[in-house]
């Protein structure tokens, strides 16, 4: 009986803990599905991105499948005002799991934790670029 | 009849002429901007940089005006350069240059920046490999392992690089920058990698200058090797022997 009277409330308490536990969760990107399978993702992004950046950085190799911009361009969110959250704000996508696994990012030191904010300067030189066809093309043979 | 010979033989110049025009106007309109060279040369995303091609640039001093800043603007907005409003330390990839001649009272104006050179003094000296060679001649800081010695910094004949000594939080995606590392002139790699021209060279061409031409050194038939070939260039400080990517005509 008194093993009862002990128990029972250990009992209760688990469940109610369980129910409780804070699980991170980030926002949805945009379309249907990452360019890995979601677990996939969750375990070795890491790896994904260390392997490219050497890549990027040290042959030239612009392929976009596991480049950090990337998953810029799918994982921000606009404000209200229609302006990109930094990636790395509280709650936003690289932020919320990060927290919650207590690991510290070194990304956005350096890099944007947006894409290009269009500024009235920038939006002015893309008008230029859009208007000048002297620019040479990406050609992919 | 006379009448008819002289129609036939006008009906048959006028076929020539139609028909070369023809012929032209199809290799004028592969696309703009693209040569038939340009599409045997171009390399897929997959593929990585290789030695065939060597990345340079000329600077026509003469044809550079004086108080001009439409390279070293577009560079800012391209990389995202913002200054904290401290001059001697704010990092800047293009520096405009006027220089006089004391005796003949001659002024040039140019811009300076990395000279990309084939043997670079300040990969010599980067004691952890973060400042690189890459195989097209474009010479890099790896952020990643750059410790900001600034080692690089004092070797640089050309005073190219900046150290940035801040937080930054106005990065733009394509270039990188961080508190404790070194940077410079990258001869905008983004674009390059994707087929298209440094931002200074695109902007210095859109305001009419044309002081700047950019292209492969090895391709002679190339828009670069061209014009090295018209007119004289030099590098500056040739006595170095280092080999620089970037050559100036009329200094």
């Amino acid at each position: 009986m008194r093993w009862c009277a002990i128990l029972l409330p250990a009992m209760l308490y688990a469940a109610v803990a369980a129910a409780e536990v804070p699980v991170p969760s980030p926002p949805r990107g945009d379309g249907a599905q990452c360019v890995e399978p979601t677990e996939v993702m969750r375990r070795d992004h890491m790896k994904f991105l260390m392997h490219q950046r050497d890549e990027t950085m040290h042959r030239g190799i612009r392929t976009t499948k596991h480049s950090l911009v990337e998953c810029l361009s799918c994982h921000t969110r606009k404000d209200d005002e229609g302006r990109f959250v930094s990636i790395n704000a509280p709650g936003e996508f690289c932020q919320e799991c990060h927290a919650y696994s207590g690991v510290t990012m070194d990304c956005f030191g350096c890099h944007a934790t947006t894409p290009r904010q269009p500024t009235s300067r920038s939006a002015q030189s893309l008008g230029r670029l859009l208007s000048d066809t002297s620019f040479r093309l990406h050609i992919q043979p | 009849m006379p009448a008819t010979k002289r129609g036939t033989q006008i009906n048959e110049n006028r076929r020539r002429w139609l028909g070369g025009a023809g012929a032209a106007a199809t290799v004028l309109t592969l696309a703009p901007g693209v040569r038939l060279l340009d599409l045997a040369l171009a390399r897929s995303e997959e593929e990585p940089v290789s030695e065939r091609v060597r990345w340079g640039m000329l600077v026509d001093s003469t044809k550079c005006a004086q108080g001009c800043t439409d390279c070293v603007d577009a560079c800012s907005d391209e990389h995202g350069l913002t200054g904290m409003g401290r001059p001697q330390t704010d990092a800047q990839y293009i520096r405009k240059l006027d220089l006089k001649d004391k005796t003949t009272g001659k002024a040039y104006s140019l811009p300076l920046m990395c000279q990309h050179c084939e043997t670079p003094p300040c990969v010599d000296v980067c004691p952890t490999g973060a400042s690189f060679r890459r195989a097209d001649g474009i010479v890099l800081v790896d952020k990643h392992i750059c410790i900001g010695c600034r080692y690089c910094m004092m070797a640089c004949p050309y005073k190219a690089r900046s150290f940035v000594h801040e937080d930054l939080t106005s990065q733009v995606p394509e270039t990188p920058r961080g508190k404790g590392t070194v940077e410079s002139c990258n001869f905008c790699v983004h674009r390059v990698d994707r087929d298209r021209e440094p931002a200074c060279v695109e902007a210095c061409a859109q305001a009419g200058h044309n002081a700047l031409v950019f292209g492969d050194l090895n391709d002679a038939d190339g828009a670069l090797a061209r014009k090295l070939e018209e007119l004289p260039s030099r590098q500056i400080r040739e006595d170095l022997g280092l080999n620089t990517g970037v050559r100036y005509h009329g200094v």
